[in-house]
């Protein structure tokens, strides 16, 4: 027999048949234990797969992560202390990576929280507003290096008088200003990758802001208007707080993805031109320069940047969780 | 010395190469070597194995990409081991990979490696030689004379073992130019070129010495500034400061290194458009101002393979009447006749039995001359013995002469530095481009690179 039909046999019949196992074999074993430690003993039966399988593929890799970042690059990988740390807050490489991905956080969360705050709110004014929802929403089916690519022809330069090829010069040319390299020099050049990032993001930020405007009361509003505030003050006093919580998820998001950003940077600049960003940085360490350590060291100076972010957030979620 | 005398004998083994390729191309299988030279011995070329119907399977990861069309670099690659898998019966598992750096340090972390891989470049197979990750070559064929047969295969070795074997290869540093623009013919000293290219440039009107384009791709941005620079030390310092930088032991600091930047500032400060447009044109487009009426630039110094771009890029354009090459001119007369390239490297990580027969066909001169005798590649055989009358136009021949005649031969010495290295020297050569009176600040920082990245 092929094969592959016996994986895939194995996996539509075994794996739902291994889990009723398990609900079986539980329910068997909490029936073994006392009347009145049931209850609490069965939810920990029922999570111990989902936490077996978090702890194999999430917790035991960060930790090997963090082991790995105080070992050198030899296959023995003999314990170096802190030396991956102290070279990443030395090298001047990795220094510009550590600054442009903080860049990265600030500018991207900002551009797309503001961008699709300001369309999910006109777009809530118009009448086509599915069709103008829909091109927005649209770069974000794009994969990152096709973005990337497209961006790239979009930046192109060429010299002031000739054809240019690329968007933005072509049209700075055609209102008689010189053509600009934009991923040549810095610091624009960051912030021109960032606002590719941000021509993804965007259409997901406004999907999502959008939906939570669609479900405040149009009485709140109503009434606020009858009241005789203006649209700015309804906006301001009424729908902004009625978003926060929503506006606080998509930062979150932001925040998190310009951590992780590295697609648009690799295919555009790879890092030159002082554009390099902290995953790219990982990348070379692990891939090009085979220096596993140094690599999880960024990785885990990225999870303890990330970590504050996450605290504040489950902090709001609890505070609104108290509310209800 | 010894060079020379294996090359008297290459040359000898070339009629014999002719028949081979003959015999090859019309039956479709590699025909048994049996080179014997004047005096009936072993020339300086490799005895061809005869290949049995093995059978089996073998995984190849490269860069060749573009599928089974004969015009892609896939295709051609396809072709070469056509005559190979027809005679033994293997079948090719072929994997085609851009990142072929990233694909292989991955793999060998995972130990999950192809039987035979195109390798980034001497430094990264100096590392997984070391590692054990590749497997010798020793066995296979006579070292001995495939490193006779073969400009640079000393480059590939590591505790006189061979590693890898050239796939196909390219000379660097070429100057082109196109013969109705400037006629001053072969310059005979880098001074000489200076004193020739402002002769010619007194006629034209806004054109500029060269043409100049650092962009590449993700990871390789910089790397024809590298050629600049290593074909400057070869010629300004010689073939011992060469190695001894390669090999991280003369520091970016020195004077040798230093007057080759310096050198090369000069050039970029003669360019043809802005520090931008140097910055962002692509190494593939960047000749094209040679084209353009007036022409942007008079010479484009670049490797052998660039015929491949002007015949894409200026489909109108032929070789011979619209572009010729001189080499670049020997700068210190002591190292007359240095010259540096490049090549494809292939190396085994499984000693299977159909991995090893095709190790043994890629170094045999039949195998050797069929991408070269491809037309728009503007690819060189990696074997001396391959006759030059194979190649598809006069320029690619003149190119593979002079890379047989090569006094002095280097291996270009960016891929041949650890990776650290020579990303690092990447960066350096868009860093010096874009402001020149950094060059100080930016050898000190190569210097510190250096102390790091070679060794442990």
């Amino acid at each position: 027999m092929d094969p592959r039909i016996l994986t895939a046999a194995t996996v539509v019949i075994g794996v739902p048949a291994a889990l009723l196992g398990y609900i079986w074999l539980v329910e068997r074993i909490v029936g073994l234990a006392p009347e009145k430690r049931q209850a609490s003993l069965r939810p920990w039966l029922w999570i111990l797969p989902a936490l077996f399988l978090l702890g194999f593929f999430l917790v035991y890799p960060t930790i090997a992560t963090v082991i790995r970042s105080f070992q050198d690059k030899s296959a023995a990988a003999n314990f170096i202390g802190f030396a991956n740390y102290q070279f990443f807050f030395s090298a001047a490489d990795t220094l510009v990576a550590l600054r442009n991905s903080f860049i990265w956080l600030v500018l991207l969360t900002v551009f797309v929280v503001f961008g699709g705050l300001v369309t999910a709110v006109l777009f809530d004014r118009v009448r086509y507003e599915p069709v103008a929802k829909a091109l927005l929403f649209l770069p974000l089916a794009i994969s990152f290096v096709g973005a990337g690519v497209i961006w790239k022809f979009m930046f192109d330069y060429e010299l002031a008088g000739k054809p240019q090829i690329g968007t933005l010069n072509g049209l700075l040319q055609g209102v008689g200003v010189q053509p600009a390299a934009f991923l040549i020099n810095a610091p624009g050049n960051t912030i021109w990758l960032i606002i590719v990032g941000a021509w993804i993001w965007t259409g997901f930020a406004m999907v999502i802001l959008s939906a939570a405007l669609k479900g405040i009361s149009p009485e709140i509003l109503e009434a606020a208007r009858v009241d005789g505030a203006t649209e700015l003050e309804v906006f301001r006093r009424i729908t902004l707080p009625l978003l926060s919580p929503t506006i606080a998820v998509v930062a979150t998001t932001m925040i998190i993805t310009a951590l992780k950003a590295f697609d648009i940077v690799y295919v555009m600049t790879s890092g030159n031109f002082d554009t390099n960003i902290m995953a790219l940085d990982m990348y070379h360490q692990l891939f090009d320069f085979a220096q596993p350590g140094r690599a999880a060291a960024v990785a885990t100076i990225l999870v303890l940047l990330i970590i504050p972010v996450m605290f504040v957030n489950i902090r709001r979620f609890q505070a609104q969780e108290a509310i209800r | 010395m010894e060079h020379q005398a294996r090359r008297a004998r290459g040359i000898a083994a070339m009629a014999a190469a002719i028949i081979l390729v003959g015999a090859c191309t019309s039956s479709g299988t590699p025909a048994p070597g049996s080179s014997t030279g004047p005096g009936g011995g072993p020339v300086g070329t490799l005895s061809v194995p005869t290949f049995t119907k093995i059978g089996g399977s073998v995984s190849v990861l490269a860069v060749w990409a573009g599928g089974t069309d004969p015009k892609t670099e896939e295709g051609a690659f396809r072709k070469v081991l056509a005559p190979f898998l027809e005679a033994t019966g293997i079948t090719l598992n072929y994997t085609s990979t851009r990142d072929l750096n990233a694909a292989i340090t991955a793999g060998a972390a995972s130990g999950n490696l192809p039987d035979i891989a195109g390798l980034p470049g001497p430094g990264k197979m100096i590392e997984l030689a070391t590692a054990g990750t590749l497997k010798p070559l020793d066995d296979l064929f006579n070292a001995d004379a495939y490193r006779a047969d073969t400009p640079g295969a000393a480059a590939l070795e590591v505790n006189n073992k061979q590693y890898a074997e050239f796939f196909k290869g390219s000379i660097k540093g070429l100057i082109w130019y196109d013969p109705k623009v400037y006629t001053g013919g072969d310059p005979t000293s880098w001074d000489d070129l200076n004193a020739k290219a402002t002769t010619a440039l007194g006629s034209l009107s806004g054109t500029k010495e060269w043409c100049i384009g650092l962009q590449s791709g993700a990871g390789s941005d910089g790397w024809p500034g590298t050629d600049w620079i290593e074909d400057f030390v070869i010629r300004q310092a010689g073939p011992t400061v060469y190695d001894s930088w390669v090999q991280g032991k003369t520091k970016w600091t020195s004077p040798e290194i230093k007057a080759a930047f310096t050198e090369f500032g000069k050039a970029l400060s003669n360019t043809y458009g802005d520090t931008n447009l140097i910055l962002s044109t692509n190494f593939g487009k960047a000749g094209d101002p040679l084209f353009t009426s007036p022409p942007g630039c008079l010479f484009h110094h670049q490797a052998s393979f660039i015929t491949s771009f002007f015949a894409k890029d200026n489909p109108n354009t032929k070789p011979g009447t619209d572009y010729k090459f001189f080499l670049e001119p020997d700068i210190n007369t002591s190292f007359a006749g240095a010259v540096t390239g490049g090549g494809d490297l292939v190396g085994m990580f499984n000693a299977t039995p159909q991995a090893k027969a095709l190790m043994q066909y890629l170094v045999t001169p039949q195998a050797q001359a069929i991408w070269p005798a491809l037309p728009a590649f503007g690819a060189i055989s990696g074997s001396k013995s391959v006759s030059t009358d194979i190649y598809p136009d006069d320029i690619t021949k003149a190119a593979a002469k002079d890379l047989a005649n090569a006094k002095i031969f280097r291996f270009d010495g960016s891929d041949a530095m650890p990776a650290a290295m020579s990303d690092a020297f990447l960066k350096a050569i868009l860093d010096y481009t874009k402001d020149q009176t950094k060059l100080d600040a930016i050898l000190a920082s190569l210097d510190t690179v250096q102390t790091s990245a070679y060794g442990g």
